[in-house]
């Protein structure tokens, strides 16, 4: 089960624009298999934002090819890319992106409500997701009434409730105090020991540094990758 | 995606801005409202002048003096009366005869130039049941007073004459001699000719006003001008064929049949015409109701862009973003349509019972009212909800 492919990328480009145009990818190619713990670390400008949006199938590369759970991204219309989404990815955002007119337990059923489960399951499932985050006892709050970090273990209760393939966090501790960061990397290494594969996007060094494999990102390549087995073919 | 998620998903997008959501529907509500009173307000106010049709019969015919080919009046005949009353399916006949330069004032001072447009008729006594009015106040003539200088009052003529009660020894001045004032009629709403006469009766009117004809040699109270016809509900038609050549068999053409209720079925059927002005006012309210909506669904559109980029990201296709804004688009016209048809129906419903009428709301009103709300707020919505959809998702999820 380890072994298997969850995210191939393959010589990935992506050029925006015409006059002149802009490389922000200029051929990336790795592997991440089922339940690696990975960040991909650059600073800003590097490409980390545009590799983010191909992981996770939001953009899709100019040329190159995208497998995500074996399916190749450039053959899957919107909506199968929508429902590839939908069962495969889990997004974690630096802002949170939780809405305030519903409930805690709500905004984590919302990650299952394009999948196509009932609402009973649905708010079975994120009961559940919010204990594996340890906030089973705010399920009925606003998210306005929880801390930072609670709001972050929230949105990443979120992204895991569906079990997807691949969990994208894109600058998971960006808005938290170093702290609560470290408390929410925790939970990343929790989750990940229990199974998920998670792909962490930061500029942050010391963070990269805390997980066992990190990609290194720099004007649209990557530089460096400490899992020596998967640099073949860079 | 369930369509109960949809509408859910739709629900909590107007509940999170619950004061500008009902600002855009009041648009609506108010085009809505507007057109559901005026259905309203026009199928009660219908409503009752029919039930006062029904009331007052749509079965009395009337047969009157029409002009003959040369240009001059065709009175009836004095036995018109007695012969439509031998017709098979009639039930009545009253009749009425107006007096030709007899004039009626307050007293022998008032100039004669001041008629009052009122007229003096001599009446058959069973007149008020025949047309269906009864006494206001006072009496009705009777086999003693139509003999009299004995008079009663139509409402109007009543009122022109300044008299509202009646009194013993009350007289007015009628051509040149005193009536006494016996009785004041109700209004007829179904011949509103007694509204504006003095009424006598046929003896008065031929031993007083020498108001006489000649009939088989003999001088005898008369002519007739209109003959008043109660038929059976079922033979009005056939009665009405024939009314005229009963009437004067020599010179049918000459006499002038009519259904007094036709007037006023025609009436009501104008009342609803009027209207038009009215509804056009609804369907602008409503016009500028759905700029309204789509509007705000078009900020709403701006300001959501991140949900929209999470949505997305959630696994959302562009269907179910655009469906998304689609009914919350329709929600809310549907939100202000239904408010409106409430708003609409108890306008009616209040004025139709300050009125006495029926409280009629037409299903067309409030069916419409909402069929139109739900129209107009996917329309107002399309434009917003493509526009949702059509947002890249990564664009979407940039912050500002």
């Amino acid at each position: 089960m380890s072994e298997r492919n969850v995210l191939e990328l393959d010589r990935v480009t992506k050029t925006y624009g015409s006059q002149p145009p802009v490389h922000a990818l200029r051929g990336v190619s790795f592997t991440v298999r089922s339940g690696e713990l990975v960040s991909i670390v650059g600073p800003s400008g590097s490409g980390k934002s545009t590799l983010l949006h191909i992981l996770g199938t939001l953009d899709r590369p100019s040329e190159g090819t995208v497998r995500i759970d074996g399916e190749d991204v450039a053959a899957l219309t919107d909506r199968r890319l929508a429902a590839l989404r939908a069962r495969s990815i889990g997004f974690v955002f630096q802002q949170f992106f939780l809405s305030e007119h519903t409930t805690v337990l709500e905004n984590v059923a919302d990650g299952l409500l394009y999948g196509g489960a009932g609402r009973t399951e649905r708010r079975e499932r994120a009961a559940e997701a919010l204990v594996r985050v340890g906030l089973g006892d705010r399920a009925d709050f606003r998210p306005g009434k929880l801390s930072g970090g609670q709001r972050q273990r929230v949105a990443i209760a979120r992204a895991v409730v569906g079990r997807p393939a691949i969990v994208l966090a894109d600058e998971p501790t960006g808005n938290l105090d170093s702290r609560t960061g470290a408390a929410i990397i925790e939970l990343l290494h929790e989750l990940n020991a229990g199974g998920a594969t998670i792909i962490m996007i930061t500029h942050d060094g010391g963070l990269a540094a805390q997980t066992p494999r990190r990609l290194q990102v720099l004007d649209g390549r990557i530089v460096a990758d400490s899992a020596a087995r998967s640099m073949e073919g860079v | 995606m369930r369509l109960s998620d949809q509408l859910r998903v739709a629900g909590v997008g107007i509940r999170a801005r619950r004061l500008r959501a009902a600002l855009s529907a009041l648009g609506i509500a108010i085009g809505t409202a507007a057109i559901v009173a005026v259905l309203g307000l026009s199928a009660s106010s219908q409503a009752g002048l029919l039930a006062q049709i029904d009331q007052l019969g749509t079965n009395l015919l009337t047969a009157g003096t029409g002009k003959s080919v040369t240009g001059g009046t065709a009175p009836l005949p004095i036995a018109a009366p007695q012969r439509i009353s031998h017709l098979p399916g009639v039930e009545q006949v009253a009749h009425a005869g107006a007096i030709d330069g007899a004039n009626v004032y307050r007293s022998p001072l008032i100039p004669p130039i001041n008629t009052n447009s009122l007229k003096v008729e001599a009446a058959s006594l069973n007149l008020p049941e025949v047309v269906g009015t009864g006494v206001a106040q006072g009496r009705w003539l009777n086999a003693a007073t139509e003999r009299r200088p004995v008079t009663v009052l139509g409402a109007l003529a009543a009122q022109r004459l300044g008299i509202d009660r009646v009194y013993p020894g009350q007289r007015i001045w009628l051509k040149n001699q005193w009536f006494y004032v016996a009785g004041i009629l109700e209004p007829a709403t179904l011949s509103t000719d007694i509204d504006t006469s003095a009424l006598i009766g046929y003896p008065a009117a031929e031993h007083y006003l020498s108001y006489a004809a000649v009939d088989k040699g003999e001088a005898v109270a008369g002519p007739p001008t209109t003959v008043y016809v109660r038929a059976r509900t079922d033979e009005v038609n056939s009665v009405q064929g024939v009314l005229a050549q009963t009437a004067n068999p020599e010179s049918p053409s000459d006499v002038d049949v009519s259904q007094p209720s036709d007037a006023l079925t025609a009436r009501a059927a104008a009342e609803g015409a009027f209207n038009s002005l009215f509804l056009g006012l609804g369907v602008v309210a409503l016009i500028v109701g759905a700029v309204g909506v789509a509007n705000i669904m078009i900020i709403s559109v701006l300001e959501r862009r991140s949900e929209i980029g999470l949505r997305r990201a959630l696994g959302a296709t562009r269907g179910q973003i655009r469906t998304q804004f689609l009914s919350e688009a329709v929600m809310l016209a549907l939100l202000g349509g239904v408010a409106g048809v409430a708003a609409g129906a108890l306008t009616t419903a209040v004025y139709a019972d300050t009125k006495g009428w029926a409280v009629v709301i037409p299903a067309q009103a409030w069916a419409g009212g909402i069929g139109a709300a739900i129209v107009i707020g996917a329309i107002a919505g399309l434009l917003p909800a493509l526009r949702a959809a059509r947002l890249a998702p990564t664009e979407a999820l940039r912050t500002l």
